[in-house]
């Protein structure tokens, strides 16, 4: 017995080519996603990390500063002291002091300055290579200190370079310093390449 | 230890070589004219049995009144010291004899009291400022300064 056929409406093409679109779908999201270093050989793809270019400078410019030899009054000794073995400076990456401005790109300027000495700071800033950042060490550098109406002490030393960090103390502990460095860290990480 | 030498001991000494150079006298210092310093700074180092071969320290005192320029010498060779003082009382332009042919050691400290107190050293061979730079108005450590 010929079983009578369920009338159908005729077959819409908006519906026919919307059934054949979730086929495919459906089809597509069933196959394993594709290696995208699958092109690599064994040896390697397990050498191989993939990140921005940002990312790797500023790791690579944080983890090694080379801080400029330069000290001006007694905050020089606590720059002097973080840097031998109790303190231990080269664990922030800050192995050498530089003598010359050229190999250097972080200047702490430890200790008052004088008019008759900003000339000469500011040429060695001026020497010193792009990127390059400057630590203000102790009262005296950040505003003059005790010395701010002197005749002969520059109020701060932002008034003749750019200072990044203050690192306020009189002198400061060893350990603000390090957390003036790390401060710097911090600043070097937010940096990009574009603005450069 | 290097003895003091009594000032007013060594006083007479002095006005015997050269008379009405003595100001005043103590203990501890001898005051004498700034006309006569170079006369007095030149027997003090020639004669053999003082003998001051050495200027240890050169430096200035502001008395409002009055200016005063110390010297400290001191002879090696006896080790034994002294004081010498002189005045002077015009503020616009103290002028001091220079005893840079005596003592070499007073070149940069008589050019450093320039720089400070702006006392003029007479017959210094290159008197200008020693810490301050050129240009620098006025002399810093005088008490009417500001």
């Amino acid at each position: 017995m010929a079983i009578e056929k369920y009338p159908m409406e005729p077959l819409n093409e908006v519906d026919v080519a919307e059934g054949l679109r979730i086929d495919s779908l459906m089809a597509a999201s069933r196959q394993s996603i594709p290696d995208p270093d699958s092109w690599l050989d064994e040896e390697i793809s397990r050498n191989v990390l993939v990140t921005t270019v940002d990312y790797v400078l500023d790791w690579a410019r944080s983890r090694s500063i080379f801080p400029l030899m330069f000290g001006l009054a007694c905050c020089a000794f606590e720059m002097i002291g973080t840097a031998a073995s109790r303190f231990d400076i080269s664990r922030f990456g800050m192995d050498i002091f530089r003598w010359s401005p050229r190999q250097a790109d972080l200047m702490i300027v430890a200790g008052t300055l004088t008019w008759k000495m900003a000339p000469a700071v500011k040429l060695v800033y001026e020497q010193m290579p792009e990127p390059k950042w400057v630590i203000a060490m102790g009262q005296c550098s950040i505003s003059g200190g005790p010395f701010k109406e002197s005749y002969s002490v520059v109020p701060g030393v932002n008034r003749i370079i750019p200072v990044d960090v203050y690192v306020p103390g009189c002198p400061p502990r060893p350990e603000s310093l390090l957390y003036g460095i790390t401060k710097i860290h911090q600043k070097i990480v937010k940096e990009s390449i574009k603005k450069a | 230890m290097t003895t003091a030498l009594n000032g007013e001991q060594l006083a007479e000494k002095i006005i015997k070589a050269s008379p009405d150079a003595v100001v005043a006298v103590d203990k501890g210092a001898v005051v004498v004219k700034s006309e006569s310093l170079y006369q007095v700074a030149e027997f003090l180092k020639n004669t053999p049995e003082l003998d001051f071969d050495y200027l240890v320290n050169l430096t200035v005192v502001d008395y409002m009144d009055y200016f005063e320029v110390v010297y400290h010498l001191v002879s090696l060779k006896h080790n034994h010291s002294l004081v010498l003082k002189t005045r002077c009382r015009d503020r616009e332009k103290p002028v001091v004899p220079s005893v840079v042919g005596l003592w070499r050691s007073a070149d940069f400290q008589e050019r450093e009291v320039y720089d400070l107190m702006g006392i003029v050293f007479d017959g210094h061979p290159n008197l200008k400022r020693l810490l301050l730079w050129e240009g620098f108005v006025g002399h810093p450590l005088r008490r009417d300064y500001l």
